[in-house]
């Protein structure tokens, strides 16, 4: 199946987009958010999470959390296309909620195709927050690790780098099931799970490291391979577009600075050494957000080139981000390197951004397995 | 069906259907010489002969000016010189010649022509029997073009022109030449006037064509040099002062981000019919991995190399991506944002896909063109140097980047 020439971005896209940017404008412009997880600097402060559930909750009323789950389990059905719309929206407002987390569970669950995982598709359209996880004490990206056993339906071991893991109802769980790997549904507060949160750069997120003590956990799927095969790329493409909505902030957000501030009687962006430089950082986040939307359609539409267009995505919106950052900082000058100038919120969850699901050395890695073969014993 | 035979009007579908079942019937025979590697580089009659052939052949057949009004020559059409493309490209015909005067004198023309004029120079730059050059850079005006000295005086109806262009690609073969002059000393801008001029039936007169050697030891572009020149004023285009003004629409075509889309003919230009063709070579730079060895394995092996390949794909996947990106209207945050990006991503993905070959090649990159054992025929360092070429043409890229940091981001004028 071919892909539609305009990504199968129409109206219901542009106004899904616009009125998610108008509500994270109205419901937490950055003055806001800065005084919401800003508030104390010291990087020994406390773990818990710092958000507002009640607009998570005016989140869900809009129907957002439920977007990817699939009519026949009585979502939304909507694209990727207008998934990654509304990831780009926040990005940009670095809003803090499990948005991300629970959509990416989605893709998962949808992937598992089993009663049970509709079934917990079921309670996302309930308002039930998910996260995935999966990743190990290693850190590994790759699908079958997993520091988590099952054994008699229950789970034991633990998960490590847990997204909004304060803030998530349920987790998904990968765990070695014998010889393979199997994916599990858990709730938080199920007996046997401790939740003990990590002190983060980022002070967007909360994350965690989940304990797994003999808890019982439904199982939605026997091979996490395959699920996460399907998965995956919608993950890769959803964080890309978080990273390219959060990095045109960056853009925009120092281009007016350098539009106002004043040096040897000139605006900085009067100066080729940081003009230039802007415009590069405008280039690779076009670039991004092209490949962005062509992932996203390769899912809708194109299903077998869409882990090669996500690693493409997500290796290109890790660089942009990088390079917005560092520019942001750079060209903001002394009070970019402050607490009190915003652009450290985007700094740092794009820190976080980047080596979420795989940096963009690692996506190089995978996609040239795909286009030149592995390398040879 | 394509997908862009999906999404055709009904004029377009119906053009598709022509043009597919005339290049069917129609396609050239090999060619007598080899050919070189694009129009700015063709340096013999015969190659000339059998190019100019073909852009008459296909001029004929309708798929040249396809959207040009019906009065000048073109086929009245909407929208369909680029199904015309993608029809040649997806059957990689040889490319057509005259590109200086289709990319950029055409479209200057038909905006900013007399309507006689009109009818009197396009039929013949869209058949190729006219080849056109462009006289813009100078030896002291080359990014800053607004400061070219040439200078034209007003006699009567006739205009005197005497002064100096460099850089410039075809003029030996050329028989017209849109030039950027001055017409009044005082003002640097509206001191500009524009004019399509004749330099054919003037060589050896007051016009002198000289070819200048590239690094590379080709030849392919020329100094020209008038000596009071006489040009009737009918050959100006807009307005005496309005030259700068005229000059944008040429510019904006050259750096591909103008109203009339180019006809092009050929393997460059992407089919959408067929596996992403890649344009700027990324996906040859895989193969060549494979060939080539490192440290006593291939190169396609290599961490590094591999992951320096990906990054080119990846470059050269987004700049197609934001092609696509640009015709949707709702994923655009300024409409001139990808528009003005493709000069300069073309160039550089272009250049970096070169410098990275010859890197791929190891020791046998050293070897030129002229070495019988050099890989790819010394294509790669040779495509590396003429790369140059492009990234300080038509606006260095340094240039790019204040326009695109004053128009797009709104930053303060450089200058």
């Amino acid at each position: 199946m071919a892909q539609p020439t305009n990504f199968g971005f129409g109206e219901e896209e542009v106004m899904l987009r616009d009125s998610a940017r108008k509500f994270f404008a109205d419901k937490l412009p950055t003055e806001r958010l800065h005084a919401l997880v800003g508030d104390d600097p010291d990087p020994h402060r406390s773990l818990e999470a710092r958000w507002d559930p009640a607009l998570w909750q005016q989140m869900m009323e809009l129907g957002w959390a439920m977007l990817a789950v699939p009519e026949r389990a009585g979502g939304m059905g909507l694209g990727a296309v207008a998934v990654v719309a509304l990831c780009e929206e926040v990005g940009r407002a670095a809003f803090p909620a499990p948005l991300l987390a629970t959509l990416n569970a989605t893709y998962i669950l949808a992937a598992c195709g089993s009663a049970a995982a509709d079934q917990a598709m079921a309670e996302i359209i309930g308002g039930t927050a998910v996260s995935f996880a999966a990743i190990n004490r290693q850190g590994s990206w790759e699908y079958p690790d997993t520091d988590v056993t099952v054994a008699d339906g229950s789970l034991s071991g633990q998960a490590c780098y847990v997204q909004d893991a304060q803030k998530v109802q349920h987790f998904v769980v990968k765990a070695r099931c014998g010889s393979g790997t199997g994916l599990y549904w858990v709730a938080a507060d199920a007996v046997g799970v401790t939740i003990i949160p990590d002190a983060i750069v980022d002070l967007t997120r909360d994350q965690a490291r989940v304990e797994f003590s003999d808890v019982a956990a439904i199982e939605l799927s026997d091979d996490a391979v395959a699920a996460l095969n399907q998965a995956m790329p919608a993950l890769w493409t959803l964080q890309a577009a978080d990273m390219v909505g959060a990095a045109e902030w960056q853009l925009q957000t120092t281009v007016e600075y350098a539009k106002v501030r004043k040096q040897f009687d000139r605006e900085l962006g009067f100066f080729q050494a940081v003009k230039h430089p802007l415009v590069n950082v405008m280039v690779a986040i076009d670039q991004s957000k092209s490949l962005v939307y062509n992932a996203a359609c390769a899912i809708d539409s194109e299903p077998g080139k869409a882990a090669r267009f996500a690693h493409m995505a997500n290796a290109s919106a890790s660089d942009a981000a990088a390079f917005a950052s560092s520019r942001s900082v750079q060209f903001h000058g002394g009070i970019g390197f402050t607490w009190e100038c915003y652009i450290h919120l985007y700094f740092k969850r794009q820190l976080h951004n980047q080596a979420l699901w795989g940096d963009a050395a690692y996506h190089r890695t995978k996609l040239a397995d795909m286009v030149i073969g592995p390398v040879a014993a | 069906m394509s997908e862009s035979a999906r999404k055709d009007t009904p004029e377009q579908a119906e053009f598709r259907q022509y043009c597919r079942a005339w290049l069917q019937d129609n396609l050239p025979p090999d060619p007598p010489v080899r050919l070189p590697l694009s129009p700015l580089e063709i340096t013999t009659s015969e190659q000339l002969d059998y190019l100019q052939a073909w852009q008459k052949k296909t001029y004929d057949a309708g798929l040249i000016g396809c959207d040009y009004p019906l009065e000048c020559g073109g086929g009245g059409r909407r929208d369909c010189q680029r199904v015309a493309n993608a029809e040649m490209a997806a059957v990689k015909t040889p490319f057509l010649p005259n590109v200086i005067g289709l990319g950029m004198a055409a479209p200057t023309v038909l905006f900013h022509a007399r309507e006689e004029k009109k009818a009197e120079l396009l039929p013949r730059l869209f058949s190729g029997e006219d080849i056109w050059c462009q006289g813009f850079s100078e030896p002291g005006a080359g990014s800053d073009l607004a400061s070219v000295q040439t200078f034209a005086e007003k006699q009567g109806d006739k205009w005197i022109i005497n002064g100096h262009k460099v850089w410039t690609s075809l003029a030996h073969f050329a028989d017209w030449m849109i030039l950027l002059l001055r017409t009044d000393k005082s003002h640097k801008y509206d001191g500009l006037s524009y004019f399509v001029v004749p330099i054919r039936s003037e060589l050896g007169k007051s016009v002198t064509v000289r070819p200048l050697i590239k690094m590379t030891g080709e030849t392919g572009f020329n100094e020209v040099i008038f000596d009071n020149l006489e040009v009737d004023d009918s050959y100006r285009l807009d307005e005496v002062g309005k030259g700068w003004q005229v000059a944008m629409t040429t510019l904006a075509h050259e750096r591909g981000a103008g109203e009339m889309v180019t006809p092009r003919s050929g393997g460059k230009g992407k089919s959408d019919d067929k596996e992403a063709a890649s344009v700027f070579g990324s996906s040859a730079l895989v193969d060549l991995a494979r060939s080539s060895f490192r440290n006593g394995k291939t190169a396609a092996d290599d961490p590094v190399i591999r992951d320096r390949i990906m990054r080119e794909i990846i470059r050269e996947e987004g700049f197609k991506q934001s092609s696509r990106r640009a015709r949707v209207q709702g994923l655009q945050d300024h409409p001139m944002r990808i528009p003005l990006q493709n000069k300069l991503l073309m160039t550089e993905i272009m250049q970096d896909v070169a410098e990275l070959a010859t890197e791929i090649e190891g020791a046998a990159g050293s070897l030129s063109v002229a070495d019988p054992n050099a890989p790819a025929a010394g294509r790669w360092p040779l495509a590396y140097m003429n790369s140059f070429g492009m990234t300080i043409a038509a606006g260095a890229n340094e240039v790019q980047r204040n326009i695109l940091g004053e128009r797009v981001l709104g930053l303060p004028k450089s200058k």
